[in-house]
Formats: structure tokens, C-alpha cells, sequence
């Protein structure tokens, strides 16, 4: 064995109490990063999850039509005039199928879907409900919000005739799977369909009001033959979502909004609990590097002595520095690793206790490697780093000195 | 003294002050030569500046002026890792207080100025370890913890140890000074047995005189000179 790891781990394991001492100090510092890590990604995780589960990542619509002038001013006529917002009917994208060709092509871009968005009302009996018509290509939704894995009774299937509501609408109305329903549109469209799917995608919103159907049922009923109001897409990376959603602007000339504009609030509040993980991670960081740094620090003056003979017998500087570099560095990665252990431990036990009375998990963790990596790495470069001084002056001792005085 | 080996150590006109404005001279010119195979006696009172000379004489310490001839090395230029090196390879020390490792088996301790100087241990490294512990007597002390040891195994594993890479000279300051009587005649006669047996050369700072009349030569320092050198003729053995 090398001599600089040879008398550094020897150091370490003659000094059973102070190294246990710092390794907890470690682990208790990685353990709060990686539990603190794991519990804001998770959440994170959850809630963009949740907020993507029922929405797209972007949706393209015509852009909102501007009021025109009917009468202009000349340099001999002066007008008083007011504007009138237009009002905002319901338009179908210009050359759609040749949109979702092009969008297809945009890098980053994994699903688009063509669909009609509208209003209505649903009616059964005496139960009345203003809902939101969804005419969808089936397959091609799926990849945009996944219904089929969100069905709570029926199945999915929009042929014809049929639809799949969601779960709020359904006992609003007080539905089930098989039961006929009344929709009309706002354009005045008017059909009798039967429900054969019931889902729940968790926001509220869309559990109340959604009304699934085939496109070419909502086209019918909203008399845009051939026609879509939104083309809907689904992102590689929901982070680059805005970037994307910018390109396709560009490209295609229609109102493109990206979930990250339609939740800002949502992001901004994420962005705030990031910070404040990183604040918490930074002053954990430095407090386990004060403790490795003390306990060396006070190893060196305990062991001048030692150094000084080691010195004197012929052991260049170098490796004396080294033997302390060594100890700051597996300090570090040793107490990352029980650290970690316990940290994901920590994380797990967490997760169970908080579980609501259903038993669902009601803070997420999420533990992935990347993380552990992370902090086992951080611990390590920060064992060394906190190692520096003390190794320093190890070197540095003068022989004579150390012998007399140690 | 007509022998003509080249000798192991040549101090010349060394001059040790310490103080930057009240300069207290704690060697004042002194001129040391020991030739190859000498058991040499340093002695002089407290203060004389025998451990100054020492330090000096084992590159732990610089002159403030004259010059230290190391087997033939000029050492006066050389710096803080040529000095280390040059200690690995032609001095061994062996202290008053042992100064083992406690943290380190007997074994251990005698490896250890060879195994840090070359940064890995090797098979002839032990052998030649394990070899030295057999001579002083601990062949079933070896892997003991040097702070199980009683002090004069332990000064014995340090002799050992000083030895341990074949020095050219081994320097010894007090090596019997908090030894009892009997630990210390056990401890001179290794040095006397190693310096019979291998040649080596030894340097050893004494306040014993008895220690100090069973070695071939006796310098007296008295106020940082050399106030008497001579051989000693009668040899009790």
C-alpha cells in the first residue's frame, strides 16, 4: 500500500472516536441534502406531473381576431371613434393538416394533436351542465394527456356517437357508463351521445367539464367541417416547453402558449423553493467542511511530533501533505456514502408516515442516482478542499521544532 | 590519525546564531571530521550546544555560516527536499524519547523511514526489517503496537529502525537518557554490535559517562567549541 495511504488510514483508524465523530457530522449534513433534495424534486416532480397530467406542454390556437377600423382618418377628415374588442368566434387553423406536418418537424417536439375546443352545455333529465367539448383524434390525444391510464369506469373509445366524460361531470349529471346524454354546442350543434368512458385527471376544472369525442362528431357539431381549433403538443424536456413554444411561433404565425406562461405562478413558487434548497445545501456544505477542517486541525497539532519524526527520518513534505489530503478526501466520501444510506432512508420513512388516510403518498420523494453522485461528490471534493489547510501546515512543520516541542 | 578513507561527516567552521538583534552564538567555528566506522562520543554540559551541533549534522537545522560534508555530499546548497532526500538515504536518528510511532506496530516503525521515502513497501524492505528486529531481540515483539512496548524495547526497535536503511551514520541524542542502567548497557551494546557488525557510524550526543567511555573517541563541547577531542584508549569490555 502506498505510504501516504497506509499512514492516513492508519491515523483514521487510530482515532476510532474522532472519526466516527466527523464521518457522523458528514453523514448527518449529506443525509440533510439528500433527503431535502429528495423531498423538493419530488415534490417538484409532482407537480408539474399533476399540472401536465390534464394539460399540454404547448397549445397553438388562431390568433385572437383584432378589431378593424371601418372608417380611417385622411389628413382632411378627423374622426371620433371607439373600439370595439371583436368578438372571438370560434375559428378553424388555416391549413391544419400541413401546420401539424411542420410542427412534427420542430426540434424537441414528440406528440401533436389536432383537436376542436368549444363550449356547450350537457343535459340529462333535469340535470343541466355547461361543459367543454374535446373532439380528439383518440390515438393521437393519448400522447398529449393520457386518459386511457386515467379511465376510473368504462373504456376509452370515441367512435361515433360515443364519449368519455370526466369524473366530476359525471356525477354532476349523475351518469354512469351506458347512460345516454344531451350536448349541445355553442354554435348550436345538438346530439345525443352515449358515455363510455368515465376519467379523473385530479384538477378539478377538467374532471367537471370535459366532454372527450371524436373530431369528426365535435366538427359536426360545432360546424367546422374538416376544421381544428388547437393543435396540442407534447415536448421532450417540459423545461424547454417556452423555447419551443417561441420556435413554433415563429414558424407557423399562431398564438402559442406553453404551460410555463399559462402556470408562471406555479414556476415562480418552484423557482423559490429551489433557491432556498440551494441556500439550505450551501450552509450544510460549509458547516460539514468547518467540521473536517477542525477535526484535522486538530489532529496535525495532536500528531506534530509524529510529522517531525517522519520528517526527520527522510519523508519528503509532499507525502505528508498527501496523508492529510487523503483523510479530508475518504472523511468525505465515507461519510457521503452513510450519509446517502441514511439520507434515502430518511426519505423513504418520510414518504410512509405522511401517507393521507388512503394510503396514497402525499409528499413524494424522488431518489435517483444522479443525486447521490451529486452529494457523494460534493462531500468528497469537500473533504479535500477542507483538508488543504491542515495538510499545509503538516507539511510545513520544521523537524527540529516538532520533536522538541511536540 | 594517518588513515586516508574519506571520511563520513567533515564539519567545517560551522557558526550557529540565533536572535535577529541580541545574536547569542550557540556554535562558535566548529570543526568535526569522522571518518567511516567510528563510535563517537559527543558530550559537553547543558547549553554547550551539543544538540544544536546534532541538528545541524542531520539537515534538520541550517549553519548560520560554514559548511556540513554529508559522505561526500556538499550539503550547504541543496534544498528542503534534497536535504530530506539526502537524510533518507545516510542518516539514521535514534532520539531520546524513541519518538516511535504509537499508532504503528515494531515492524511498522522500521519500515517506515524507507517505506516513506520510496512511497511503497517492498519484500526486501521487510526482510531487512524483520531482520533488524531479530538482532535487537524482538523477533516476537514485531507486531506489537510500539506503545505496548516497554521503553527499552522501544529505544531497541528505534535503533532499529535508524537502521533499517543501512545509513552511513547514525546519529543518537541521549539514546540512553531515560533509560535505567541495565535497559541502557543493553542499548550501547546494540550500537557497539551494529557498529562491530555492519560498520556503521555512529554519532551519539551522551551525558553518561560511562555510555561515553566505552566509545573510540570523546568530543568535548564547551560553549559552542570543541574544547577536547581525543581517542579513547582503554577499552573495557
Amino acid at each position: 500500500m502506498p505510504f501516504e495511504w497506509f499512514v492516513a488510514l492508519r491515523y483514521m483508524r487510530d482515532a476510532k472516536g474522532q472519526t466516527a465523530l466527523i464521518l457522523a457530522a458528514v453523514a448527518v449534513g449529506v443525509s440533510v441534502i439528500v433527503f431535502l433534495s429528495a423531498l423538493i424534486g419530488g415534490l417538484q416532480v409532482s407537480l408539474i406531473d399533476k399540472t401536465l397530467g390534464s394539460q399540454p406542454h404547448i397549445t397553438l390556437r388562431v390568433p385572437r381576431e383584432a378589431p378593424r377600423p371601418l372608417v380611417e382618418a385622411t389628413p382632411t377628415v378627423a374622426i371620433a371613434r371607439r373600439v370595439a374588442e371583436s368578438s372571438q368566434r370560434l375559428r378553424s387553423i388555416d391549413q391544419w393538416p400541413m401546420v401539424v406536418a411542420a410542427v412534427e418537424r420542430v426540434p424537441g417536439v414528440t406528440a401533436v394533436s389536432p383537436s376542436i375546443t368549444g363550449a356547450g352545455f350537457a343535459v340529462r333529465a333535469d340535470a343541466k351542465s355547461a361543459i367543454v367539448v374535446r373532439g380528439v383524434e383518440p390515438e393521437r390525444f393519448l400522447s398529449i394527456i393520457d386518459v386511457r391510464a386515467r379511465l376510473v369506469a368504462g373504456r376509452y373509445e370515441l367512435d361515433g356517437g360515443a364519449v368519455v366524460i370526466g369524473s366530476k361531470l359525471a356525477a354532476n349529471l349523475g351518469v354512469s357508463v351506458g347512460d345516454k346524454l344531451r350536448i349541445s354546442s355553442s354554435e348550436g350543434g345538438d346530439d345525443v351521445v352515449t358515455v363510455l368512458g368515465i376519467f379523473t385527471l385530479g384538477n378539478e376544472a377538467v374532471d367537471g367539464t370535459w366532454v372527450l369525442t371524436s373530431l369528426r362528431h365535435a366538427q359536426a357539431l360545432y360546424a367546422l367541417p374538416g376544421g381544428v381549433t388547437t393543435i396540442e403538443l407534447k415536448v421532450e424536456d417540459v423545461f424547454t416547453a417556452e423555447r419551443v413554444a417561441d420556435e413554433v411561433r415563429g414558424r407557423t404565425g399562431l398564438r402559442s402558449d406553453s404551460w410555463m406562461t399559462i402556470n408562471a405562478e406555479l414556476l415562480a413558487g418552484l423557482s423559490a423553493q429551489a433557491s432556498s434548497k440551494f441556500m439550505i445545501q450551501f450552509f450544510v456544505i460549509v458547516a460539514v467542511a468547518l467540521g473536517i477542517a477542525s477535526v484535522l486541525i486538530v489532529s496535525v497539532v495532536q500528531k506534530s511530533r509524529e510529522i517531525g519524526i517522519l520528517r526527520a527520518v527522510g519523508t519528503p513534505a509532499r507525502r505528508i501533505l498527501r496523508v492529510f489530503l487523503i483523510q479530508g478526501g475518504v472523511l468525505g466520501i465515507v461519510g457521503s456514502f452513510i450519509g446517502s444510506a441514511f439520507g434515502a432512508l430518511l426519505s423513504r420513512v418520510f414518504e410512509n408516515v405522511t401517507r393521507d388516510p388512503s394510503g396514497a403518498v402525499r409528499f413524494p420523494v424522488q431518489l435517483d442516482l444522479s443525486l447521490f453522485l451529486i452529494a457523494t461528490g460534493l462531500a468528497t471534493g469537500v473533504g479535500l478542499l477542507s483538508a488543504v489547510i491542515p495538510a499545509r501546515r503538516a507539511s510545513r512543520l520544521d523537524p527540529a521544532t516538532a520533536i522538541r516541542n511536540g | 590519525m594517518v588513515e586516508t578513507p574519506p571520511p563520513v561527516l567533515l564539519v567545517e567552521g560551522v557558526v550557529k546564531e540565533y536572535g535577529e538583534v541580541a545574536k547569542t552564538r550557540a556554535l562558535d567555528g566548529v570543526a568535526v571530521t569522522v571518518g567511516p566506522g567510528e563510535l563517537t562520543a559527543l558530550v559537553g554540559p547543558s547549553g554547550s550546544g551539543k544538540s544544536t551541533l546534532l541538528n545541524i549534522i542531520g539537515l534538520l537545522d541550517r549553519p548560520t555560516s560554514g559548511r556540513v560534508v554529508l559522505g561526500g555530499t556538499e550539503t550547504t546548497g541543496l534544498d528542503e527536499r534534497g536535504l530530506t532526500a539526502l537524510r533518507a538515504r545516510m542518516l539514521g536518528f535514534v532520539f531520546q524519547f524513541h519518538h516511535l510511532l504509537p499508532a504503528f506496530t515494531a515492524l511498522e516503525n522500521v519500515m517506515l523511514p524507507a517505506w516513506g521515502d520510496l512511497g511503497r513497501p517492498n519484500a526486501k524492505m521487510r526482510a531487512a526489517a524483520e531482520e533488524l528486529l531479530r538482532a535487537v531481540g524482538l523477533e516476537d515483539r514485531m507486531h506489537y503496537r510500539s506503545s505496548n512496548l516497554s521503553g527499552g524495547q522501544q529505544q531497541r526497535v528505534a535503533i532499529a529502525r535508524a537502521l533499517a536503511h543501512r545509513p552511513a551514520l547514525v546519529l543518537a541524542d541521549e539514546p540512553t537518557g531515560n533509560l535505567d542502567t541495565a535497559s541502557s548497557a543493553e542499548v550501547f551494546a546494540l550500537m557497539r554490535r551494529f557498529n562491530r557488525e555492519l560498520g556503521t557510524t555512529f554519532l551519539i550526543v551522551t551525558h553518561d559517562s560511562r555510555i561515553a567511555g566505552q566509545c573510540d573517541r570523546i568530543i568535548e563541547l564547551v560553549d559552542g567549541r570543541v574544547r577536547s577531542d581525543r581517542v579513547v584508549t582503554a577499552q573495557p569490555s
